[in-house]
This record gives C-alpha cells, sequence and structure tokens, in this order.
C-alpha cells in the first residue's frame, strides 16, 4: 500500500486573482461608470433645458391643450387637458388595436387553415396572400391603403357595394345600427356571454368526465348561455330595430356610418400584416402535430371536424399561443405608426401634445411607459392563457 | 349461428388488385388536390372562375389599360382607365436617388450594383464566410465613402441630401453591423454569472421590446440632443440609426440567447478544463458553434430590420418610402399615388422574398449538417 501523501495546502489565492473579489470590483466599476454617465447626460440636459428658458416637470398635464385631434372612437375637444388628450390617444390606441386583432386573428387562422388544405387552389391562395404581406414593410402597406382610399372618386361617383356600402374618398360608408349605444352593450353582451359559455362548457366537460354521462341538453344551454345576456340587454332597452342605411343626398352620405380613410389604412395595414404572420404560425401549429396522433383519430372513426376540434387543434394550441401573443404585442406597438396617416392614437396625439407644449422628454416618457404597460399587460394574459391549453403529459 | 366462417383470411381466389394510379403528371396532381369528389370539384371551377375574373380585371388595369409613358405631366393618364406606370418613369430618379445631386446619381446608382453584385456572389455560397462578411463589411464602408464623397475627387454631399435606395441600404448595413455585436453583448450579459450585468441586459432587451421602434427613434432624435453637450451634435442621420441599431439588438439579442441556451453545457466545461479563460471560451467555444444554430432565426430579424428602414420616413429622411412621398407630392402627379406605392412595395417584396429565400436555403444546409453529424 502506498503511502498517502499529506495534502498540500493550495498556496493563498491573491485577492487579486480572486474570482469573486473579481466580480465584485468589475461590477461596482460598472454601476460607477453608469452613475457618472447618467449624472453627465442629467447635467447636460439641465443646462440645455435653461438655456432655452423651458421647465421641467408633470404640472402641465392639467393645462389646458390647444390643439384639435380627428375623429376616431373617442373624441378630444381642443381646450380639455393634455392628460385628456393623452387618454383619448390611449383609448384609440387600445381599440384599434382590439380591434385589429380580432380580424387579424380570424383572417389568420382561416389562412393558417387554408394553407394546409387538400384543395391546391386554396392552398395556393393562402400562400401568395402570405408571401405577399409578410414580404413587405407595414409601413408601405399603411401608406398605400391610405393612398388607395383617398384617391377614390368622391361620393357622388363612389364605389358602391350591393348599394349598401360605399367606398370613396370620405372612407367607408356603411349600414349603422340607429341606436349606436345599444348595439355597444349589445357586443359587450355578447362577449360577456362567450365568457360564461366557455365557462360553463368547461364545467359541463368536467361533468361529463367525472361521471362519464354528460348533462342533458348541453348545446342547447351553452348557446342559451351564449346569446341570453345579449338578448336581455336588448329587450332591456326597448328592442330597437332600425338600422340605418347610408343614401346618397347632394355631395354627402345620409345615415350610416362612416369608416374615415386614416383608421381603415391603419386597420388594413395592422390587420391584413399581422395576418400573414399569424397563418404561419397557426400553420406551424398544425403540423407540429405528431402525424401518429391524426392517424389514431382516424383509426377510431373520428370526422374530419373532430379530429380538427378534438385532436389537432388543442395541441396545435400550446404550440401557437407563445407566438401568437408576441405579434399582438408587435400589433399593439405597430399602431403607432397611425402617426404616418394622421389616426389619432397615443403615439401621434404624444407627437402633437409634446410639440405644443414643449414638454418632449416628459411626454415620451409617459408615452413610452404606457406602451410598455401595454405589452407587459398581453404578456401577462398570453401567460394565464398558456397556462390553461398546456396539456398535462405524464 | 353456424354460418361463421373458420377464417377470416383472404381466400387464395381473390382478384389481384389494380396497381395504384400514377401519382405524377397534371392529370393525377387535379385529381388528387382540384377534384376529389364532384362538389370539390364543383367549388374549385367555381373559386378558379371567381380567381380568373380577378385576375383579368387587375391585368387590364394594370397592363391592357397602363399607361406607360405620358409627356406633358402626365396628359395621357386623365383619360386612361388603366394604371398610370408613367409616374414611375417619369419620377424614377426621385424613388431611388431621393434628393441626391442629378447629376452625382451614378454613385448611388454604383452602391445598388455593389450591393446586389456582392449579394449575388454570397448566395451562391462560393466563399468562405470569412471573405462573405469582410467583402460585406468593405461595400458597406465603401458605400458610405461614394455616397458621402470628399475623397478621391468626389463632390462632398451631406447627409440631408441622401435619399433613396443606396439610403435605405446604408441604413440596413449600418443597423446590422452595429446590431449584431450588441446583441451577442447583451445575450451573453444576460447569462452572465454577476447579477448586476444580469440586470442591466434583461432590463435593455425587455424594456426596449415594450416600447415601439418608433417611440425609440423619437428618443433616438428629439431627447438624445438634450443629453449630450451642446458643441457634441449628433447628426440626424446617425442618432435615428442609434435607435435603430439599439432595437434590432434587443429582438436578436433573445434569439441568439436561444443559440447559447442550445449549446450543450459539455462544451463549456471541456473548455474550462482546458483552462480558457471566459472571453477565449466565448470567442472560440461558444459563439462559433451558437451562432451557426441562430442564423436562420436571425434571418427573421435581419429581414424585419430591413423592413423598418421605411420608417425613417416619418423622420422626414428620404429613404425609399419617404422619397416616393416626397416625388408623389408633385400636384402633376399626385393622383397616382396608388401606383407609386405599388412599385415600392413590389421593390420590398422582392427583396425581402430573396433575402427569405436565401435565409431559408442556410436552414436546409444546417439541417443537411445535422443529420450527417448524428
Amino acid at each position: 500500500m502506498s503511502r498517502i501523501s499529506p495534502t498540500r495546502v493550495a498556496p493563498a489565492v491573491p485577492p487579486w486573482r480572486n474570482p469573486r473579489v473579481q466580480a465584485i470590483v468589475w461590477q461596482a466599476l460598472l454601476v460607477l461608470a453608469l452613475l457618472a454617465l447618467a449624472v453627465w447626460l442629467v447635467t447636460n440636459a439641465r443646462q440645455a433645458l435653461d438655456e432655452r428658458g423651458m421647465t421641467s416637470g408633470l404640472g402641465f398635464l392639467f393645462d389646458p391643450a390647444q390643439f384639435a385631434v380627428g375623429e376616431a372612437f373617442f373624441v378630444f375637444k381642443p381646450g380639455s387637458t393634455y392628460l385628456a388628450a393623452l387618454a383619448v390617444g390611449l383609448g384609440n390606441t387600445v381599440m384599434l388595436s382590439l380591434v385589429s386583432i380580432l380580424t387579424a386573428t380570424v383572417l389568420g387562422a382561416a389562412l393558417g387553415f387554408a394553407r394546409l388544405s387538400r384543395n391546391a387552389l386554396i392552398a395556393g391562395l393562402a400562400k401568395a396572400y402570405v408571401e405577399a404581406f409578410r414580404n413587405t414593410p407595414q409601413l408601405v402597406q399603411i401608406v398605400f391603403w391610405y393612398s388607395f382610399f383617398t384617391l377614390l372618386p368622391g361620393p357622388r361617383q363612389s364605389w358602391s357595394i350591393l348599394d349598401l356600402a360605399f367606398a370613396s374618398n370620405r372612407g367607408l360608408t356603411v349600414p349603422a345600427p340607429e341606436n349606436g349605444d345599444v348595439f355597444l352593450l349589445m357586443l359587450g353582451m355578447l362577449a360577456l356571454g362567450a365568457l360564461l359559455a366557455l365557462v360553463f362548457a368547461h364545467l359541463a366537460d368536467r361533468h361529463r368526465r367525472r361521471t362519464g354521462r354528460p348533462w342533458r341538453l348541453v348545446r342547447l344551454t351553452e348557446l342559451a348561455v351564449l346569446l341570453l345576456p345579449a338578448l336581455g340587454a336588448w329587450l332591456a332597452c326597448g328592442a330597437p330595430l332600425g338600422w340605418s342605411v347610408p343614401e346618397l343626398r347632394g355631395f354627402n352620405y345620409v345615415g350610416g356610418a362612416t369608416l374615415a380613410p386614416e383608421f381603415l389604412a391603419i386597420y388594413f395595414g395592422l390587420s391584413f400584416y399581422i395576418a400573414a404572420f399569424i397563418a404561419e404560425i397557426v400553420r406551424g401549429g398544425l403540423v407540429s402535430v405528431d402525424a401518429g396522433q391524426i392517424e389514431a383519430a382516424n383509426a377510431i372513426g373520428l370526422s374530419r371536424g373532430d379530429l380538427y376540434r378534438k385532436v389537432m387543434v388543442p395541441q396545435a394550441l400550446r404550440v401557437i399561443i407563445p407566438p401568437l401573443a408576441a405579434q399582438y404585442v408587435s400589433l399593439l406597438k405597430n399602431s403607432s405608426l397611425g402617426v404616418a396617416v394622421g389616426y389619432p392614437d397615443l403615439f401621434s396625439i404624444s407627437n402633437t401634445a409634446l410639440t405644443y407644449s414643449g414638454r418632449t422628454i416628459e411626454v415620451l416618457c409617459i408615452m413610452a411607459a404606457v406602451y410598455l404597460l401595454l405589452s407587459l399587460a398581453i404578456g401577462a394574459a398570453a401567460n394565464v392563457v398558456n397556462r390553461f391549453v398546456q396539456i398535462p403529459e405524464r | 349461428m353456424g354460418t361463421l366462417p373458420r377464417s377470416f383470411a383472404r381466400p387464395a381466389s381473390s382478384p389481384p388488385r389494380r396497381p395504384p394510379a400514377d401519382a405524377r403528371g397534371v392529370r393525377a396532381f387535379a385529381q388528387a388536390h382540384l377534384f376529389q369528389s364532384p362538389l370539390a370539384g364543383l367549388f374549385t371551377f367555381l373559386l378558379g372562375a371567381v380567381v380568373i375574373v380577378a385576375l383579368w380585371h387587375i391585368l387590364r388595369w394594370s397592363v391592357v389599360d397602363a399607361v406607360w409613358y405620358a409627356p406633358d405631366n402626365g396628359a395621357a393618364c386623365r383619360t386612361a382607365t388603366g394604371a398610370c406606370w408613367a409616374v414611375i418613369v417619369e419620377k424614377y430618379r426621385v424613388i431611388l436617388f431621393g434628393a441626391y445631386p442629378y447629376d452625382q446619381q451614378w454613385r448611388g446608382g454604383l452602391i445598388v450594383a455593389i450591393w446586389l453584385a456582392w449579394g449575388a456572389v454570397s448566395a451562391t455560397r462560393l466563399l468562405g464566410v470569412g471573405t462573405r462578411l469582410t467583402g460585406w463589411a468593405l461595400v458597406f464602408a465603401a458605400s458610405i465613402l461614394l455616397l458621402g464623397g470628399g475623397v478621391a475627387g468626389l463632390e462632398r454631399v451631406g447627409t440631408d441630401l441622401w435619399g433613396g435606395l443606396p439610403l435605405t441600404f446604408i441604413i440596413f448595413g449600418g443597423t446590422i453591423a452595429g446590431g449584431l455585436p450588441l446583441a451577442i453583448l447583451l445575450a451573453i450579459g444576460r447569462r452572465s454569472e454577476l447579477p448586476v450585468v444580469r440586470l442591466l441586459c434583461v432590463a435593455t432587451i425587455e424594456g426596449v421590446r415594450g416600447i415601439p421602434l418608433l417611440a425609440l427613434l423619437f428618443f433616438a432624435a428629439l431627447i438624445l440632443p438634450l443629453f449630450l453637450p451642446p458643441q457634441l451634435t449628433v447628426d440626424k442621420l446617425i442618432r435615428a440609426e442609434i435607435g435603430m441599431i439599439i432595437f434590432f439588438a434587443a429582438y436578436a439579442a433573445e434569439v441568439v440567447r436561444g443559440g447559447l441556451q442550445a449549446m450543450p453545457e459539455g462544451q463549456d466545461e471541456a473548455a474550462k478544463a482546458l483552462g480558457l479563460g471566459y472571453w477565449l471560451r466565448m470567442r472560440k467555444i461558444i459563439l462559433p458553434q451558437a451562432l451557426a444554430i441562430v442564423v436562420p432565426a436571425l434571418f427573421n430579424d435581419i429581414i424585419r430590420a430591413f423592413k423598418n428602414t421605411t420608417f425613417f420616413s416619418i423622420l422626414g429622411l428620404f429613404d425609399v418610402l419617404g422619397a416616393t412621398k416626397a416625388a408623389l407630392q408633385d400636384p402633376n402627379w399626385v393622383r397616382y399615388g396608388t401606383e407609386g406605392y405599388l412599385f415600392v412595395f413590389l421593390l420590398y417584396f422582392i427583396i425581402c422574398s430573396a433575402m427569405s429565400l436565401y435565409g431559408g436555403s442556410i436552414e436546409r444546409d444546417n439541417q443537411r449538417r445535422v443529420r450527417r453529424a448524428t
């Protein structure tokens, strides 16, 4: 047996070669350098502001803002405060993003399925759409739509769609319910109904799994849950039925609602562009479903509808949700391109506000913070949804 | 009962089945993909009719009834029922070169030619990666010298006069040249063991990704000058470019991080065992492999960076879109904006599609290499 040699004591590492000491020193130096940079920048800014006789602070938010803003979802009256102007911008951005997200999702999902269609014509058309809209800048598309709508002929030579809707240089004039508030209320109630129906379907499903027996008339009840809130709201408001259809009188339309070219440009630009990306995400998700799953579903004789509804979509959603949320964030942020066509969203109102108030730093920081919060909110919502669609494996 | 057959096996006398129909050829394709059943056939037929009518209308507007040449400020376009492509013929110099001095525009043309030529050479992959990248760096530097002038007897042209496709290419080149190194640093920093460095990188990446590019560009264009001493004036183009670089870097950093995470731990450990220091490990072991994995994914960001160059038009700079907007201000041609923007649309479509195809081919190459390795 060989003798075990006494362990040699490692020579003490000098402190400047100790990785832990090094780490602390490097980080301290980094923090100091950044602090010095920040102090330098702020001193410069102070000096610049003093030279121009500008003050800083957030007090200006409550001063009246003397500028006019184009019409959109929310209307701003000149003379209200800057805070109100920014709030109107935020409201317009949120509403524009919501309707665009809805349109882009529906269109994108349809295109994604269409790309996998067994019919080569449908698949080819969907592919052509995706390639055309994905490989061109969104801003070019927005500017194109704006120029397209503003260059349409005037109302007297407008393009008529079945004599119900008219496209002219004033925008798109469409039939609208006479009582707009009730209509909006009903839309809200319909959304509530959809949410309740989802909860109900979840409960019914759990009951069926637990007992092996479905509730009776479960589909019918689900439909009722979906529609009842909207129907109730409609009846409670006295069941208004009137729709106002646009009609050409003189040089303009009477009745209906007109969507301005500014809105159409940014709405089409946002929805059609993002739809192309969503189509690719949906297609990727569907393709990612294991072929064995589809074969198994065919073997037990599921119909093609059930194959999609019960086997492919639930598994595809796991892959689809995270990149989908990224696209929603991208859509929200690019709604700032409304400034290019004069749509009064948060960005373009901020841009006007900073010119009028001279508070460049404050206005830009508020705007950036709001966009950041909205992006984070979408991310958080996506995380919640994602947890629901994850299928626990083993 | 009693009638059950002894065996379910196919009797030996069953007639042989016909071989499957040849799956190739136009007829077989049509049968399998267009006319599977009478209903599907009818649908295909109707949809096909709609498509053909739509295509005919588009063809009539864009080719048959179109006006290609219209002297006297587009007189011929006023009465035409089709597209007025004469606006492109009239304004292509402005669209492609912006407000650049007219007699010097050959320099812009030369830049575009160099970019396209080197792009074509790179796409063939006859040269090594190092040569190609060095070539791109030289092309970029040469473009700036050529457009700016002031050397080798070239007339000096200020950045305020730069415009059109050469400017778009330079903005794009600058974004990638400045953004990729920054992205790599941010990605490494995000995975660093030093908490301060990690925190800074995470804050930068997430903060930038949460705000619109336009906001970042406005920060760079409007606020940056306030924070710099008055004697240090930075050109408007460079300020906007800084915004572009930071935005690209924040997105690309996440892609690079994906590559770093995909690296097997053993690579780093083996390098440590050999006694390599941190930066040497990164430079020689980790980054070359991680970057090779993420090149196809990076291409998406690179294409987006190219599309995002159009944002400069909002800042009042004359990239292709900005120059087109300016060209269409002409009251004689303002009515043909649709044609003008369609031209820009097509221009971007061709360039982006080419890049996208190239990115796809790299991805296939990568997959082939991986398959051989396993």
